[in-house]
């Protein structure tokens, strides 16, 4: 079962340099809210930020993970 | 009924809808809080929406997925390109930008809507399941 910090490093591995907050929802290990400010989401639409992080579990959102809620941002830029 | 077909209903359902929601549940009874919450937001502004439970057969939401690229249900479709989903589509309600976005009027307490409203859901397209056979 994967945990808050699980992810945040896979997150930080996948776009060095981003502040990646993780929180586990229920405790249980499968709903989880993200929050990452990254320079990788410069120029990217808001759905095609989403993606980016989604793409770093693939198939395990929806599978192991059931829910990542993501809030992406630009560091001190709008999202 | 193949994958293949069922894609193609996907798809179908993508491009003659101009609001599209792939959700678990029914707008009357979600099946999930994320479903819930995003039908809510369309709810509240008010415009007509067709809406898919995905639940009926896992292959919806596998053919769903590998179509979009977007793991997560639910997914909202407008003129035929994949806004979001329930993050997404929650930001863009609160900030006005789904209300531009449908045309639709936002209203003056955006929480208040979202919590009160009932579904107006229009062409809700046939259920998959009784295309099965």
């Amino acid at each position: 079962m994967p945990t808050s910090d699980d992810l945040k490093q896979r997150i930080e591995d996948a776009l060095p340099g981003a502040l990646v907050t993780v929180e586990d929802l229920t405790g249980g290990g499968d709903h989880f809210r993200a929050e990452i400010v990254s320079d990788s989401f410069e120029g990217l639409s808001r759905i095609q930020q989403h993606k980016l992080v989604y793409e770093v579990f693939g198939a395990e959102v929806g599978g192991p993970i059931h829910a990542l809620s993501i809030k992406t941002s630009i560091p001190g830029g709008a999202s | 009924m193949t994958n293949t077909e069922i894609r193609e209903f996907i798809d179908n359902a993508i491009q003659e809808n101009p609001v599209m929601l792939f959700m678990k549940g029914s707008p009357e009874q979600p099946a999930c809080g994320f479903s819930a919450r995003t039908a809510a937001c369309l709810n509240a502004l008010g415009v007509r929406y067709a809406a898919l439970d995905i639940l009926p057969d896992p292959r919806i939401r596998e053919e769903l997925s590998g179509l979009s690229s977007w793991p997560t249900i639910p997914q909202l479709f407008v003129n035929g390109e994949l806004v979001g989903g329930a993050d997404i589509v929650t930001e863009m309600y609160d900030n006005g930008e789904l209300a531009d976005l449908l045309g639709a009027e936002q209203p003056e307490d955006a929480d208040e809507a979202a919590t009160q409203s009932e579904a107006p859901v229009g062409n809700v397209p046939l259920p998959l399941e009784n295309r099965l056979d």
